[in-house]
C-alpha cells in the first residue's frame, strides 16, 4: 500500500459529510463512482442502488474475492407536515431517540438545515426530565414559512467531519470509514484475486443491498468491511469493563461470530496470520450480538465463506462517532496484505 | 439592518459561559468601539459602554442591560481520559447526549480549545435499572477522542466546555444556535447603538454586556453582574432586554408567545408601568410590531437585579422570542432583533430632559 496521506483523509471527510440515509445513498455513490473511476474494469449500479466494481487480476486460478463496505447510514425521514415549516419525523435505521433533541439536521439533497429542539427547561419538571422524550413531540423545524423540503426527505446530523489528533470525529462512520478503506483497496488492487468490491445500499434497513450484491458476484468467499462499537468506556460502578466489544486503538476488529453470522475460520485464521506476518495490530471484536453485510452474503446462492473486518468506532449512530486514524490504517494495510496473499488453497485447507 | 446578521454568527461562535465571559466581552467591545464615547470593564467583567447625549448637566441616563454570559458545561472529575461535568446555567441535560462541545483546557496555560461530544455510555456500562430512560448527567461522559495521557496533561477539573453547535441560517429569516440567550439582545442592543448614531438624543446611553445571568440568584436579590453594573452607573433608568419563550414544538401553549412578530413588553412588579406605557406608545405610534408578556412575579431578567439597586431604578423589561430556549439549537426570527433595537433607539431619542420627573404613581 502507498502511504497514508492527506488525500485519504479529505475523501474520508467528503464521505462522512455527505448525507445517505438507507435507500437515498445517491450521494455517497457519486463520490464513490467518481473516485472508480480508472481503477476498475467493470462498474455499474445494480437495481437496487449498489456499486458493483470488478477489478481483474492477471494470471491463471485467480479466486474471485468480494469485498463490500456499506454506503448508507442511519437517518430520519420527514413523514407529515405540520405547516410553518414544522415536520413530524420518523427513524430511518437504529436511532436511540435520546439522541435526537437539541440537534442540527440536513434535510434533502440540498441540505437544507434544520434543527430538533425539545420543550424548555424552564416548562418541564423533574418527573417529566425522568422520561424519554417521545419522538411524536419532537419536529424537525426548519424556520417559518417552509417550503424548501418535502415529505419523504432524509434528514441526517449536521455533523461536520473534524480531527482531533489522532482521533476523527464525525458522523456516519459507520461505514463510510469503510467505503473509504474499500474504495483504497480498489485503487490498489493485488493482481492475485478478481476483487469484486460491492458499495451496498441499505445495510441499515436489513442488510438488502448485500444480499443480491452477494448474488450478482457470485464469489468465492467474501470479507465485510465495516465500523464495529467500541464500548471501551468506564463502567458506572467502577468495575472491569468487561464487555468493551471493540477498544478503540488496538487495530482492526476481526468477527468470528456476531448475531448474524459465523466467520469461515479458514479466513479468521487467514487473517490472524496475515496480522503476525506483517506486524499489524488487530483485535477480536467480542463475539455476540450487532452485525453486517456478512450476515447477508454468506447465506448467498449456495452460501459464500465470509468474514467481517471492523474499524472500531465509539458512539455508533449518534451526531458524533469517534475513531482512530490509527486503527484505520491498521485496517488498510491488514485488509490489503490479506487480499495480496490468498490463493485458492485456503479454501481447500481444513475448517478446524 | 441586516448586517447584524455577521456580528451575530460571531458572537454565537464565542463561548464566554457565565463568570467566563471575556471571549464575548472581546467581540462585543470590538463591535461597539466606534459606536460609543467612552467604553470599559466593570470590576466583574460586564462592558460598560457610554453614549453621550445632549442633554442639560447634570444628564439623566438610561442604562440597557443585555447579558453576555452563556450556559455550559465543567468539567468535574477526569477518568481513563472521559470527562465528568456538571452544568453552568440551568438546562435539561436529555439534550447532551450527541451534543458537540469545546472544552476550553487550561493544563498547558493558556485556554485552548479542545473539540469533544457529551456521550450517554451504552447500556451494558450503566445500572441495569436504568433501561432506556434518559441517562443522568451523572453518568454522562465528554470524549475528545484523544488519548487518557494526553487528557490528564491537557484538562484540568474547572475547565468550561461550551456548546459548539455553530450558528445555522433558517427559512424565514431565522438564525439557530447556542447562546442566543442573551446574545440575540446584545445584537438588538447593537442595532440600537447604530441607529442612535444619527438620532440626537438627549439622555446619555448606557450599554452594558452583563456577566453572570445565568448562574445569578433570582428572585429578591437578582443577577450579580447587572446589579453591579447599575450600582456602579446608578442610571436614571433601565431597559433590560433578554430573550423569552416563543411559541414552538413542545411549547405552543399560553406561555408563549409568538416568533417573528416582534418584541414582547413585559408587564408585572418587575416593570415600572410607567416606563411600560411610554414604550408602548412609541411602538404604537412607529408601528413597530409587539407582544404583551405578562410576568405577574419575577422576569428572570437582568431586570430583576437592576429595580432594587441602591435606592431603586425604574425598569423596563422587553423580550425576544425564542425558541427552543437552553439548548445548542435555540432559534429566533432576526427582524424581532431589528424590531427590539429600533423600538429602542426611538424610545431613547423620545426621552426628554425632564421624563424622570413625569414619570409617577398618579394611579
Amino acid at each position: 500500500m502507498p502511504p497514508f496521506v492527506t488525500a485519504q483523509l479529505k475523501l474520508l471527510e467528503n464521505l462522512c459529510n455527505a448525507s445517505a440515509v438507507s435507500g437515498d445513498e445517491g450521494e455517497v455513490r457519486r463520490i464513490v463512482l467518481e473516485k472508480l473511476k480508472g481503477c476498475a474494469g467493470d462498474i455499474k449500479v445494480d437495481a437496487l442502488g449498489n456499486v458493483l466494481a470488478v477489478h481483474p487480476g492477471s494470471g491463471g486460478n485467480r479466486l474471485r474475492v468480494m469485498v463490500s463496505a456499506h454506503m448508507d447510514e442511519v437517518g430520519l425521514m420527514l413523514v407529515a407536515d405540520d405547516g410553518d415549516g414544522l415536520f413530524r419525523f420518523d427513524t430511518v435505521g437504529g436511532i436511540d431517540i435520546r439522541q435526537l433533541p437539541g440537534k442540527a439536521v440536513l434535510i434533502g439533497k440540498e441540505h437544507i438545515p434544520g434543527v430538533i429542539g425539545s420543550r424548555p427547561s424552564h416548562f418541564t419538571t423533574v418527573e417529566d426530565r425522568k422520561q424519554k422524550i417521545p419522538l411524536d413531540s419532537l419536529r424537525i423545524d426548519i424556520g417559518p414559512g417552509g417550503g424548501r423540503v418535502n415529505l419523504g426527505d432524509r434528514a441526517t446530523f449536521s455533523t461536520r467531519f473534524q480531527r482531533n489528533g489522532p482521533a476523527i470525529i464525525a458522523k456516519a462512520l459507520d461505514d463510510r470509514i469503510g467505503v473509504a478503506t474499500l474504495i483504497e483497496l480498489v485503487r490498489n488492487a493485488p493482481n492475485n484475486i478478481d476483487l469484486l468490491a460491492a458499495f451496498t445500499v441499505q445495510e441499515e434497513n436489513g442488510l438488502r443491498g448485500a444480499k443480491v450484491a452477494a448474488y450478482a458476484f457470485n464469489p468465492d468467499l467474501a470479507i465485510v468491511v465495516d465500523a464495529t462499537p467500541a464500548h471501551d468506556l468506564p463502567t458506572w460502578d467502577g468495575e472491569e469493563n468487561i464487555s468493551y466489544n471493540t477498544k478503540l486503538g488496538f487495530g482492526p476488529a476481526i468477527y468470528i461470530a456476531d448475531g448474524g453470522t459465523i466467520s469461515d475460520p479458514r479466513l479468521v485464521r487467514h487473517l490472524r496470520t496475515t496480522a503476525q506476518i506483517g506486524n499489524i495490530p488487530v483485535q477480536i471484536r467480542q463475539p455476540g450480538g450487532g452485525g453486517t453485510d456478512a450476515g447477508a452474503i454468506h447465506k448467498a446462492r449456495a452460501g459464500v465463506p465470509s468474514v467481517a473486518v471492523s474499524i472500531p468506532h465509539r458512539y455508533s449512530h449518534t451526531a458524533a462517532s469517534i475513531a482512530r486514524l490509527d486503527d484505520w490504517k491498521n485496517t488498510l494495510s491488514l485488509l490489503h496484505a490479506a487480499l495480496s496473499r490468498l490463493n485458492p488453497d485456503l479454501l481447500k485447507s481444513d475448517r478446524a | 439592518m441586516n448586517d447584524i446578521l455577521p456580528f451575530l454568527k460571531e458572537l454565537l461562535s464565542a463561548p464566554g459561559l457565565s463568570g467566563f465571559e471575556e471571549p464575548a466581552a472581546e467581540i462585543i467591545s470590538t463591535k461597539w468601539k466606534p459606536l460609543v464615547h467612552e467604553i470599559s470593564m466593570s470590576r466583574l467583567g460586564s462592558l460598560h459602554g457610554l453614549l453621550g447625549g445632549t442633554g442639560p448637566v447634570p444628564r439623566p441616563s438610561v442604562m440597557v442591560a443585555t447579558h453576555m454570559d452563556a450556559i455550559g458545561l465543567m468539567v468535574t472529575g477526569i477518568t481513563d481520559g472521559f470527562l465528568r461535568m456538571t452544568r453552568i446555567g440551568g438546562f435539561d441535560p436529555r439534550i447532551l447526549p450527541g451534543a458537540l462541545v469545546t472544552v476550553h483546557a487550561t493544563g498547558a496555560g493558556k485556554p485552548q480549545p479542545i473539540p469533544g461530544v457529551v456521550v450517554q455510555p451504552h447500556p451494558r456500562l450503566l445500572p441495569p435499572e436504568m433501561g432506556d430512560k434518559p441517562v443522568p448527567l451523572e453518568y454522562l461522559f465528554i470524549d475528545t477522542g484523544l488519548p487518557p495521557r494526553k487528557v490528564a496533561n491537557l484538562i484540568l477539573v474547572g475547565d468550561v466546555v461550551s456548546f459548539a453547535q455553530p450558528p445555522i441560517e433558517l427559512t424565514g429569516e431565522t438564525v439557530a444556535g447556542h447562546s442566543l440567550d442573551n446574545r440575540a439582545s446584545i445584537a438588538a442592543l447593537t442595532v440600537c447603538l447604530e441607529e442612535m448614531q444619527s438620532r440626537p438624543h438627549a439622555w446619555d446611553v448606557l450599554a452594558v454586556a452583563t456577566i453572570q445571568e445565568e448562574s445569578g440568584t433570582f428572585g429578591p436579590v437578582g443577577a450579580v453582574g447587572a446589579g453591579g453594573s447599575a450600582f456602579q452607573l446608578r442610571p436614571t433608568m433601565v431597559i433590560a432586554i433578554d430573550v423569552t419563550f416563543a411559541k414552538g414544538p413542545g411549547a405552543s401553549d399560553w406561555q408563549t408567545l409568538p416568533l417573528g412578530k416582534g418584541p414582547t413588553l413585559c408587564i408585572g412588579p418587575n416593570i415600572h408601568p410607567a416606563l411600560y406605557k411610554a414604550v408602548k406608545e412609541v411602538a404604537d405610534r412607529l408601528e413597530i410590531p409587539y407582544s404583551l408578556e405578562y410576568a405577574p412575579r419575577f422576569t428572570g431578567t437582568d431586570g430583576e437585579a437592576t429595580q432594587v439597586v441602591a435606592e431603586g431604578i425604574p425598569t423596563l423589561v422587553l423580550g425576544i422570542p425564542l425558541r427552543y430556549m437552553h439548548s445548542p439549537v435555540e432559534m429566533v426570527a432576526i427582524k424581532d432583533i431589528q424590531r427590539a433595537g429600533r423600538l429602542i433607539a426611538e424610545f431613547i431619542a423620545s426621552l426628554e430632559p425632564n421624563f424622570r420627573e413625569k414619570i409617577n404613581w398618579d394611579d
